[in-house]
């Protein structure tokens, strides 16, 4: 809907009307969510963080379908959906503390209705649809949106969540942001048709959509929401963009991919062409890019600030929350611990 | 004699075993262009190709139960699983299928499957990529299970399981992939000590430490310092967890009269129950104190800066070396 050289283009079936002011809000969030990214990256870089899953390229796929979300819908993440837990005001330092090592998760699941991160592969699909079949249960009418790698649509647990979804109706919408990466392995070590065909054989319906569009994004993924909450069952929305950096700072892309691919999609870049649109019809002057870019730089050097403040967890603090409810063997064991920690101090 | 880390002396190993033997395949996630995670495959496929180097669709169960049929039409897979977390989406095709297919066709079948697993924490890692699963395969009847800890040991072991017509669970610690020794390459496969062996690997008569993968190196810092106290001490890397060397640990033990078990894995039904189990009923009157465990503390790894506290380290094998002797 959003040309890469910023112009508009109409869709029959997937139209959306937005305000001015609307599409500055989405603007916003690509270059907010963008910078924080920067910030971790180079925190990672200097030792501060064991390790960060970038976004870069994909800021597009994620706020779009993340703005398209109700607050009482459910969002399940992969480990790189910073953009969609800023759409949901999870507040990005408690991303950050997770990659630090301070915590595994560290944020309130109910309170943004966006779930914690989940690093194995898939699984969180069918915690997805699990949830979806809990809501149908309820007759509410929520929409649950799980994300998902190209790479994951070849575990089990992501093929066992469509089937899942697919029989039960679940009013689930799946979210794959199809970057062309599983670590060094290309798309077609995964797939041989385009991934959004998968869904025909599960019985539902699958669309992809241009993933550095913003705009298209939100359309596509609020129609999905819409079709959920009106009990039409799910899709599988595949949004094609691409990995920018290294799969994480752990990783060199230089040992397997040629650096044109990337020169291409840097002509495709999400957030420049929602610029070139904005200029092109006047949505916006040089004093609102250059507010915007201020504060983007305040907002990193305060997740920065905030970031270094995080204090190292209380080694007694590998015991909590291991349970429920009081344990013998984790009492046991920390009280263990804890003399033997005092012995040091002695 | 040639200068490796264990990452190498293993890739090396692999190269070893895939020229020796055209049906040696390496299986896995980016074990082919990028070498591995951790580099462990590195040229691999670009030596010996992509019908023989692998780079598989991400799906762990998949891995081994392809891997399975693969050795049904005779070839002998090594599959890497990328991180010890992610080794559970297999589980299944391991414990209900790897393991017991050989028995269930009275030895007709025969399943030489290697499934390496870099184990461990110690790396500042995310969730997941720091685990020690090794007693959930100890505890399953039909797979080896070993542990390498250096790199001589990673060149010949992982030759060994590959030649072995049993399927084999691998555990190399992650920690130690960049650490250096002399292996001696040229060596005859019949000098190399059987990979179901222990070996003791610092002689000492006041205290037995059995350890493994990453904790034989800190055992034998801790043996150094205790030297300063006056205390020998025996170190013993165990290599072999199902089957385990149990005569060589009786003959240590029954020495030194304590023995001390060092893991990684949460205490609370970790390997070391076993070896303190049978430690007891081999050794109970040469033993002046029981069989103490050293490990991490029964609850899921820790964010990673509590890995420190968690992972056993030289005071916490010392201060156990001393409760042993306060017996
Ligand atoms: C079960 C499991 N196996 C392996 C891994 C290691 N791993 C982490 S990310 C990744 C690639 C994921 O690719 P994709 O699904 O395309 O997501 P992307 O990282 O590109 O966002 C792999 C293999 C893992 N986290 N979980
Ligand atoms: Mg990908």
């Amino acid at each position: 809907m959003l040309t890469p050289e910023g112009e508009r283009v109409e869709h029959p079936d997937y139209d959306i009307d937005l305000t001015p002011e609307e599409i500055r809000g989405l603007y916003r969030d690509l270059v907010l969510v963008r910078r924080v990214d920067l910030e971790a990256v180079a925190l990672q870089r200097q030792g501060e963080l064991g390790l960060w899953a970038s976004l870069l390229g994909q800021e597009a796929a994620q706020i779009g379908s993340g703005r398209a979300l109700a607050a009482t819908d459910m969002v399940f993440p992969t480990y790189r959906e910073h953009g969609v837990a800023w759409c949901r005001g999870v507040d990005p330092v408690n991303l950050l503390g997770m990659f630090r090592g301070v915590n595994h998760g560290g944020w309130d699941p109910a309170e943004h209705n966006f779930h914690l991160y989940t690093i194995v592969i898939g699984s969180q699909t069918l915690h997805a649809v699990g949830y979806a079949m809990g809501v149908q249960r309820d007759g509410a009418e929520n929409a649950t949106l799980v994300y998902f790698g190209d790479g994951a649509t070849s575990q089990g647990d992501v093929n066992e969540s469509f089937i899942w979804a697919s029989v039960f109706n679940a009013p689930v919408v799946f979210f794959c942001q199809n970057n062309q990466w599983a670590i060094s392995e290309p798309l077609e070590k995964q797939t041989r048709i385009p991934l959004y065909r998968r869904a025909s054989g599960f019985g539902f319906p699958g669309i992809r959509v241009d993933g550095n569009d913003v705009l298209a994004c939100l359309a596509v993924t609020r129609k999905a929401l819409a079709d959920v909450r009106s009990g039409q069952g799910p899709t599988l929305i595949e949004a094609f963009t691409y990995r920018m950096g290294a799969h994480t700072t752990s990783d060199d892309p230089t040992r397997y991919r040629v650096a044109s691919e990337l020169e291409a999609w840097k002509l495709k870049d999400p957030i420049e062409r929602v610029r070139a649109y904005m200029f092109k019809n006047q949505l916006a002057d040089q004093d609102f890019f250059d507010a915007i870019d201020a504060e983007a730089d305040e907002l990193g050097k305060d997740v920065r600030k905030r970031c270094l403040a995080l204090p190292d967890p209380e080694p007694l603090a590998i015991f909590d929350h291991v349970y429920a409810e009081p344990h013998r063997l984790m009492e046991e064991e920390r009280a263990e611990f804890a003399a033997y920690l005092e012995g040091f101090e002695g | 004699m040639t200068s490796l880390t264990l990452a190498k002396a293993l890739n090396e190993g692999m190269r070893k075993a895939m020229e020796d033997d055209p049906k040696v395949l390496i299986m896995g996630e980016d074990v082919g262009k990028l070498g591995g995670v951790f580099r462990v495959t590195d040229g691999l496929q670009k030596d010996f190709g992509e019908q023989r180097v692998i780079d598989t669709p991400l799906a762990e169960s998949g891995i081994i139960g392809t891997a399975i049929g693969l050795a049904l039409r005779g070839y002998r897979p090594v599959c890497e699983i990328q991180f010890d977390g992610f080794v559970f989406p297999a589980a299944d095709q391991i414990i209900t299928q790897l393991a017991k297919m050989p028995l269930r066709s009275l030895g007709k079948l025969r399943l030489p499957v290697v499934v390496r697993i870099p184990c461990g924490g110690g790396i500042g890692a995310v969730e997941h990529h720091s685990e020690s699963p090794e007693a959930y395969f100890t505890h399953t009847a039909g797979l080896r299970v070993v542990a390498c800890s250096n790199p001589v040991d990673g060149y010949t072991m992982i030759q060994q399981a590959i030649r072995s017509d049993d399927p084999v669970v691998f555990f190399e610690p992650k920690r130690r992939y960049w650490e250096k020794a002399e292996v001696d390459t040229a060596a005859s496969a019949a000098d190399w000590t059987p990979f179901d062996q222990a070996r003791v690997v610092r002689q000492g008569s006041d205290v037995t430490l059995l350890a493994y993968g990453p904790m034989v190196k800190t055992c034998l810092e801790a043996a150094t310092a205790a030297e300063d106290d006056g205390r020998s001490v025996e170190v013993v890397d165990l290599r072999s967890l199902n089957p385990l060397d149990v005569d060589r640990v009786v003959e240590s033990v029954s020495r030194t009269g304590r023995c001390i078990v060092v893991h990684e894995a949460p205490i609370y039904n970790g390997f070391g129950a076993e070896i303190a189990a049978r430690v007891t009923e081999r050794c109970f009157y040469s033993l002046e104190a029981p069989v103490l465990r050293v490990g991490g503390p029964s609850t899921p790894y820790p964010p990673s800066r509590l890995e420190d506290h968690y992972l056993p380290d030289l005071d916490r094998v010392l201060e156990a070396v001393d409760r042993v002797f306060a017996f």
